[in-house]
Parts: C-alpha cells; structure tokens; sequence
C-alpha cells in the first residue's frame, strides 16, 4: 500500500495528525474480522483444528476460534500501527479494502456460504 | 411472577446489552450522517469529546453481549442431554435437531449467530479508538470520517443478524432453568 509522509491538509485549520493510525485499527478490525470467519470454516473442516480451537469446553471450539481471531486483530493492528503511525496512507484503496475484508467476513460466516469450503 | 436464572442471563444479554446496542447504533449513524455534512464540520469538533465516549460505551457494550453469549449462555444451550432423555426441553440445541421443522434454527440460525456476533466488537472497538485518538481532528479527515460511518453501519448489520437468530432461537428453543426468582408474589 503506497504511503507518503507529508502532514495531512487540514480543512478546519486545525493542526492534524495523520491519518496512518485510524487506517491501521479500522484495516485490522477487518482482518480481525476475517480471522473469525476463516478459523469457524477451518475448526468446522478439520477434527484436529476444532479440538485444538476447545479452549473452554463448555462453550466448545468457538472460544478458541474467537480468542484465535482476536490474537490475529490485535497483532495486525499492532503491527499496522508501527508501519503507519507516522504516514499518511491513501486512505480509499485502505478503506475499501477493509470495507470488502468486512463483507467477505459477514457471508463466510453465513453457513450456507462457508459450507461451499 | 417467575424467572429463572437462566432466562434472567439471557434476557440480560439479548434484551439488555444486544438491543442498547443497536439502539445506541441508530443514533451513532444519525451522528456521523451529520458530520460529514461539510458545513458541519466546526460543530462536529464540539460534539467530538462526547462521541468519542459513546462509541467507547458502544464497544463496552457489544463486548459484554458477546462474553456473557459466548461463556454463560452458550455452554446452557449446547449442553447434551442424558442418554435417553424423552424430553428435550431443557437442551435447547438437541431439541431443535430432533426436529426438521426446527433443525435450521440451530445449523443455519446458531450457527451465523455465533460467529458474526464477534464481528461486532472488534469493528466497534476500532471505530472508537479512531474516534478517541484523533477527537476534534477527525474535523479534518472526511474520508475517515465516512469509513467510521461504514464501521457502524456494518456493526449494526452484523448486530440486528444476531439479534434475530437470538431471539428467534430463544422463541423456539428458549434457554431457561437454575433457580427461579420470584419476582411479584401472585393473589
């Protein structure tokens, strides 16, 4: 994703920051997103994944699934903030990814759809 | 008047947490609506401080509908049954298997319930720490602006899907036992 390091313009007149860090948590809530339907296809496939993924027996595999997903969000976001803090991204190419990765995450968790897998 | 503990948790988490959600979700959306208004940019700096913190009370919100659905409702409903048992009413997942009529309510139903739901809080907590970290700048940034509108809307999607499969789920298969409360002595 190409990024440039200049101040973002500021319309208001306020002095602003850029705009990598809102790009880098709204991009990893997304791959956070997708890390939850990916991993309920995968646990749903794999006998070994699924008993891998039974953190908390009662509630079965989706507390690993979950907590899975959640690790793979944060380490994004983590590492997305560390790349961008200081740039400004191009912003529409960022959103639409994250905006796609989010749709994607919503049907691939609709059973029919990720039963296709 | 009765209530078990069981229904008291699931009336908690579903009509409590899941349904303030997605009324605090509608007003999120009327609010962002209004800040990308560009007219409406220098009094979206006044109102940022207060809608930082109700996007914060938003993620709060759908964190505490997911862990009480996934670590105390959950383990009630998927819960086997005994061998042998006749009546299912006390294991809601086996009794809407038993049944063709009612099967999808559980492998479609639960099934997207339970994972689209943690969609919620992930992408809510993002759209609040934007909108915590950059607060009155957020002014001059209208594309992020309208990218935490999408992170709302989409939120509430994921949120009104598991609030349906929830209380539909609930209307055919309803959670319930523990100790019964009473609420109102009757005549």
């Amino acid at each position: 994703m190409s990024t440039h390091t200049s101040p973002a313009s500021s319309a208001a007149g306020l002095a602003t920051r850029t705009n990598g860090s809102g790009a880098a948590a709204l991009l990893a809530a997304a791959i956070g997103s997708v890390a939850v339907a990916l991993f309920g296809i995968a646990a749903d496939k794999s006998a070994a994944i699924k008993s891998f993924f039974v953190f908390y027996k009662p509630a079965g595999q989706l507390t690993g699934e979950t907590t899975a997903a959640i690790v793979v969000w944060l380490a994004a976001w983590a590492i997305l903030e560390f790349l961008w803090r200081q740039k400004n991204v191009k912003l529409k190419p960022v959103g639409l990814l994250a905006l796609a990765l989010i749709v994607l995450s919503l049907l691939l968790t609709f059973p029919p759809i990720g039963d296709l897998f | 008047m009765e209530i078990t503990t069981r229904s008291l948790w699931t009336l908690i988490h579903g009509m409590g947490f899941g349904a303030l959600y997605l009324l605090a979700g509608s007003g999120a959306l009327i609010e962002l609506q209004y800040w990308l208004r560009p007219d409406n940019a220098n009094s979206a700096r006044d109102l940022s401080r207060f809608f930082s913190w109700y996007l914060a009370a938003m993620a709060a919100l759908a964190w505490l509908t997911v862990l009480t659905g996934t670590y105390l409702i959950y383990p009630w409903y998927r819960t086997p049954p005994p061998a042998g048992t006749a009546n299912l009413a006390a294991y809601p997942r086996a009794f809407l298997l038993a049944h063709p009529s009612t099967s999808a309510w559980h492998s479609i139903g639960m099934e997207w319930k339970e994972h689209v739901a943690w969609i919620v809080p992930i992408v809510i907590t993002a759209a609040a720490a934007v909108t915590i970290r950059y607060g009155r700048e957020l002014a001059s940034h209208s594309r992020l602006r309208s990218l935490l509108l999408s992170f709302v809307a989409v939120s509430l999607v994921a949120a009104a899907v598991a609030g349906f499969f929830g209380a539909m789920l609930d209307k055919n298969a309803p959670v319930d036992g523990g100790q019964t409360i009473r609420l109102v002595k009757g005549e």
